[in-house]
């Protein structure tokens, strides 16, 4: 059970949260431009390694809020977590 | 025969408080503070209980909660029974009964025992080989091997006590409450730290307390004297909270552990009533001390399992702690110091011990010395080759061990005993701390896992962490606990220590015998009898992972996971294998440390707190007209309204027919409300869902439909424009806390820059529908001055309006095809405004329905249910909703999926309307569909969505999906069914009043 610091509420637990998948996937803005391959990478493609991830989270059951984390997924280590919009810190 | 083994008393067993109780039907006695094994030792009794394989007689081998053999029945045909309980670990109370398990007819009589004869033909793997041919006898194996396996009985009925569980929050959790564990908590707490100590047995203190070395000295006193002096201290410091009978399970990432306190299990019956049993404490810690201490290893030997083997330190624990002999002729088996300890334990109490088996050639430490002195025998470079004694100990075989300890040598020596204390090492109990995450790191000077590197706020103080004298002890708790608090002094730095040093080690994980290995029994784990034996003949099966070589073996997979025996097993392999302990690794230490009830994991959450619900404001209404009631999501809505006795087929046609006919009434409270508000409102619903909004003129209201990204129907609902920026969107009942996370994600994440703001209002109000040709006069009657003219309020529109004081707010749409409005009022108002409704309706004979009915009424309609109609992989097109779908809206959520070559295809599984040519024949709900019968495979096309009995229409109606259904009107299909095949024919998916002209009747 992590302990996540909500940019927004604090230190959190873990059950207050919902992960949201892979972070830094842009939805494409001009969609119907693109090729179903194209479309199909921004729909579909997604990564799962073990090591340092970057994650989309949700405060859901808080301040309702979305915000990246960094995570190391082979320990679990939360290494940043930073705004909706804000850069990824450097590795 | 009884003897009375008690020796001297105890400060911890109280010779005036007698408690009898039973084990396996018969009465003993014991004294408040014994466990059921001291208490059952002291009457003599060691066989307890059979193994898990063999039926091999088992006795009590440890004093712990790593007691692999002494597992009994508690309270048999009770319903407070558990299986699988350490007699190590039970305090015995007046009344209590236990019995041993996995034997019949009993314990001293098994015919299991058996197995043991057979043990040849039970080798490792044994199930996997035997009982794989032929497959189809599975089912017939399985029977009894179930039936043969298990170990105890679960309860028949349901549990009588109380769970609970409590958050703690604090700043050092000290696990364990040892010499280490008590020194790190007194000095965090004084440290101003809020300090949890917690402990699993009932009395603080650990093994120390019965440390009686006269050669160790803290302070000039034995180190137990010492001790208790500082527990005695403990009463008087603020910030620290102490708990026994309290075993951490569990230690997750973060610093989250979870704990069992036991609370009455200890406590006579009559006084377990009404009290919570067990607590589970959920601990979250900004630092954890762990102090779990060392487990006591036993030698792997021939026959080293017959009941009368113990641990050497259990031994002596019994004589100290509760005042026991296990045995009146002692033999002890060691490879360190240790175990003269224990003997010269024994001897100062007037217990005999015959002689002393030591692995190694010598040893000067001054407690040898002094068990020479006394006159008891050492054979030093002995081992023992066998023993003897079917249900009770009563001889060993030593022999002289060759220099490479790989064989025995020289003449077999029989020396006749009732009690073997072996000593085979320490393994301390990094279960916890590899649990946390944190990585082991073999040392090979000690031959154990040592912690090596923490992944959380964490140390590991005394023997867990690789400390097993006093001196060391005391010196590395002293330096860890300043660096990890963070403080200059402690109580550590005045102490003073002496210690009686060893100096010789030896060791050898598996002790050779005269007898080849396959003709010895040398037991690795035993509570699921595996042998050195199973685990070489895994390596000779080519099975190198230590997980493997487990899971083949069933090495450590016993309800004690192997707490003794899995450094022997790992040293077996390592050895056998030629590779270093360290890299082979261990097994991974899973949760819970030791086992937990079903009851503390749930606690409170039992019956009617098994899930949240929730309810409408008009609930109470529902229950006293007698609804019947379905879950949808976690809503509790009524279903249908019985009246006298009816099915809920007929209250369902009754329904039905009266909402078509005069007037009907639903409560529709739980459909999702968002409220949306903002200057780009109508731009962001243009996103999120299919057709256009931005014309939506104020006052009025559209049906909308939401996809996925990926094209598929996500949710449904009615959106009304309350004003320029602002819109009330409903949607379905189960859906509304996913729609709403939804749309937060796009408006966070993917466009921020829309002044969109979003608050979920479904709990705000309470929502009545009323509907059916009579409607408009009973809401005239309940509103007289609002005009309900098709002119002033037509279909799709929207009034706010007041009855009487409650303000309202009303909504002409239809969910049924008939003329109806959706009256939302403040939550509060709900069960008044339904009254009001029923008041007015009077008349008109207006009836409730439930759930059931509007799904029938809309399914005449043909309007989806997402959810039913739609399983996520319905696009609009294959619902044939193409009219909703907006060609010109540049994008919208979804919207390039929709032409994606797959969701292109003309074969996708498409919504049609089935008619059976039978009308009478109602079809079954996720019944499937084919076109041929008589072709094999027979290919599917689809199957029933949703089926009623329309009584409007007096026939059988169905809504389907079918492989390119769209082309296949007036198509003859078949639904096969058990034992008939009911013929079908496609139809439009809209049964009733396909012009819509009933909505303005």
């Amino acid at each position: 059970m992590f302990l996540i610091n909500c940019p927004y509420c604090g230190e959190r637990d873990q059950q207050e949260f919902k992960a949201g998948g892979e972070a830094h996937i842009e939805r494409p803005k001009q969609p119907t431009e693109l090729s179903d391959d194209e479309w199909a990478e921004y729909l579909f493609m997604r990564k799962n390694i073990k090591g340092v991830q970057f994650e989309r989270w949700n405060h859901a059951h808080g301040c309702r809020k979305w915000f990246n984390m960094v995570r190391d997924t082979s320990n679990d280590e939360i290494k940043a977590i930073y705004k909706m919009g804000e850069k990824p810190p450097s590795q | 025969m009884t003897k009375n083994l008690r020796v001297k008393s105890s400060e911890y067993i109280d010779e005036t408080n007698r408690i009898s109780f039973k084990f396996n039907g018969k009465t003993y006695h014991g004294f408040k503070g014994d466990t059921l094994a001291s208490a059952l030792l002291a009457n003599d009794v060691h066989l307890v209980g059979r193994s898990f394989k063999y039926h091999r007689p088992r006795g009590i081998m440890t004093s712990g909660s790593e007691e692999p053999n002494a597992i009994v029945q508690i309270n048999p045909g009770n319903n407070r029974t558990e299986p699988n309980v350490r007699a190590t670990e039970v305090e015995i109370y007046e009344g209590l009964e236990a019995s041993s398990q996995n034997c019949w007819p009993s314990v001293e009589f098994d015919i299991g025992g058996i197995n043991n004869f057979l043990s040849p033909f039970f080798p490792a793997g044994f199930y996997y080989k035997t009982f794989m041919w032929p497959a189809s006898f599975w089912e017939k194996y399985e029977f009894f091997i179930r039936h043969s396996a298990g170990l105890g009985k679960s309860p028949t009925s349901s549990d009588p006590d109380i769970y609970d569980h409590r958050n703690i929050h604090c700043d050092v959790l000290v696990v364990g409450a040892g010499i280490s564990g008590i020194l790190a908590a007194k000095n965090a707490a004084k440290n101003n730290f809020k300090t949890l100590l917690v402990d699993e047995k009932n009395e603080l203190g650990g093994s120390t307390v019965f440390e009686n070395n006269e050669f160790n000295k803290i302070n000039n006193k034995t180190p137990s004297e010492w001790l208790k002096k500082e527990i005695e201290e403990l009463k008087n410091i603020k910030n620290l909270e102490i708990k026994t009978r309290t075993s951490v399970a569990a230690y997750h990432q973060y610093n989250y552990l979870l704990a069992r306190e036991n609370l009455t299990d200890h406590l006579e019956e009559k006084d377990k009533t009404n009290k919570i049993r067990q607590r589970l404490l959920k601990i979250r810690a900004k630092k954890v001390i762990l102090a779990t201490g060392a487990l006591e290893r036993p030698l792997i030997f021939n026959n080293n399992d017959r009941p009368g083997i113990m641990l050497s330190s259990a031994i002596k624990k019994y004589s100290e702690f509760y005042g026991v002999a296990c045995g009146s002729k002692n033999i002890f088996f060691t490879n360190n110091d240790s175990a003269y300890e224990s003997a010269m334990s024994l001897y100062n109490k007037g217990i005999n011990v015959e002689a002393i088996i030591d692995i190694r050639e010598q040893s000067e430490s001054k407690i040898v010395k002094k068990v020479k002195e006394v006159g008891i025998k050492i054979y030093w470079s002995h081992s023992i080759v066998d023993t003897t004694g079917y249900k009770r100990l009563n001889s060993i075989s030593i022999m002289k061990l060759s220099s490479d300890g790989t064989s025995v040598t020289g003449s077999k020596i029989s020396i006749s005993c009732d009690c073997l204390g072996v000593a085979g090492g320490w393994t301390p109990a990094v279960h916890l701390y590899t649990q946390s995450g944190s990585k082991l790191k073999f040392d090979e000077e000690k031959k154990v896992f040592l912690p090596n590197q923490n992944t959380s706020e964490q140390i590991s103080v005394g023997s867990c962490g690789g400390d097993f004298k006093i001196d060391e002890i005391i010196k590395n708790l002293n330096q860890k606990l300043k660096d990890t608090l963070n403080i200059n002094e402690t109580d550590l730095d005045s102490i003073k220590v002496e210690i009686d040093h060893e100096n010789s080690k030896r060791n050898i994980w598996l002790l050779p015998s005269d007898k080849p290995l396959g003709k010895t029994k040398p037991f690795v784990d035993y509570q699921n009898d595996a042998t050195a034996k199973d685990i070489k003949l895994a390596l000779r099966e080519g099975f190198r992972s230590i997980e493997h070589v487990k899971r083949y073996t069933t090495t450590g997979m016993g309800t004690d996971q192997g707490k003794l025996g899995n450094m022997h097993a790992l040293g077996i392999i390592a050895d056998t294998a030629g590779v270093k302990m360290g890299e082979l690794g261990t097994t991974t230490f899973r949760p819970p440390y030791t086992p937990l009830t079903f009851g503390t994991i749930v606690g409170r959450n039992v019956g009617k707190f098994f899930d949240i619900f929730r309810r409408t404001p008009m609930n109470d209404w529902h229950v006293e007209n007698k609804a019947e009631f379905e879950n949808v999501g976690q809503w509790k809505r009524a279903w249908y309204y019985p009246i006298n006795g009816e099915t809920m087929h007929q209250a369902v046609q009754r329904e039905s027919k009266a909402a078509r006919e005069s007037a009907g009434i639903l409560d529709a409270s739980t459909l999702g409300k968002i409220d949306i508000q903002g200057s780009d409102a109508s731009e962001f619903l243009n996103r999120v869902y299919t057709n256009a909004w931005s014309k939506l003129a104020i006052g009025k209201c559209r049906y909308g439909l939401m996809l996925n990204e990926d094209g598929m129907v996500y949710d449904d609902g009615v959106t009304t424009r309350l004003g320029e920026n602002h819109y009330i969107m409903t949607t379905t009942t189960g859906g509304a806390a996913n729609v709403l996370g939804k749309l937060e994600d796009y408006l966070q994440t993917e466009w921020p820059e829309l002044d969109v703001y979003l608050t979920s209002v479904t709990d705000h109000f309470a929502t009545a529908s009323l509907c059916g040709p009579n409607s408009k006069k009973i809401l005239k009657k309940i509103i007289p001055d609002l005009d309900l003219s098709d002119e002033n309020f037509p279909h799709m529109s929207f009034k706010e309006a007041n009855i009487g004081s409650i303000q309202c707010r009303i909504m002409r749409i239809s969910f049924t095809g008939e003329h109806s409005y959706e009256i939302n009022v403040q939550a509060s108002y709900g069960k008044d405004l339904w009254k009001k409704c029923m008041e007015a309706g009077q008349e008109f004979k207006i009836t409730p329905y439930g759930t059931e009915t509007m799904h029938l009424l809309r399914a005449e309609k043909g309007f989806i249910i997402v959810g039913q109609d739609t399983d996520g992989t319905m696009t609009p097109i294959d619902l044939q909703m193409d009219w909703i779908v907006s060609k010109k809206k540049y994008d919208f959520i979804g919207k390039r999926s929709l032409y994606r070559s797959d969701t292109m295809r003309e074969d996708r599984k498409q919504l049609v309307g089935l008619l059976t040519d039978d009308p009478n024949i109602v079809l079954e709900e996720g019944a499937q569909i084919v076109s041929e019968l008589n072709q094999s495979p027979v290919e599917m096309l689809g199957h029933v969505t949703s089926s009623y009995f329309s009584p409007n229409l007096k026939k059988s109606i169905a809504l389907a999906v079918v492989r390119g259904g769209k082309d296949m009107m007036g198509k003859k299909l078949f639904v096969p069914m058990e034992n008939k095949n009911i013929n079908v024919t496609v139809a439009k998916p809209v049964f009733y009043d396909e012009k819509n002209e009933r909505l303005n009747a």
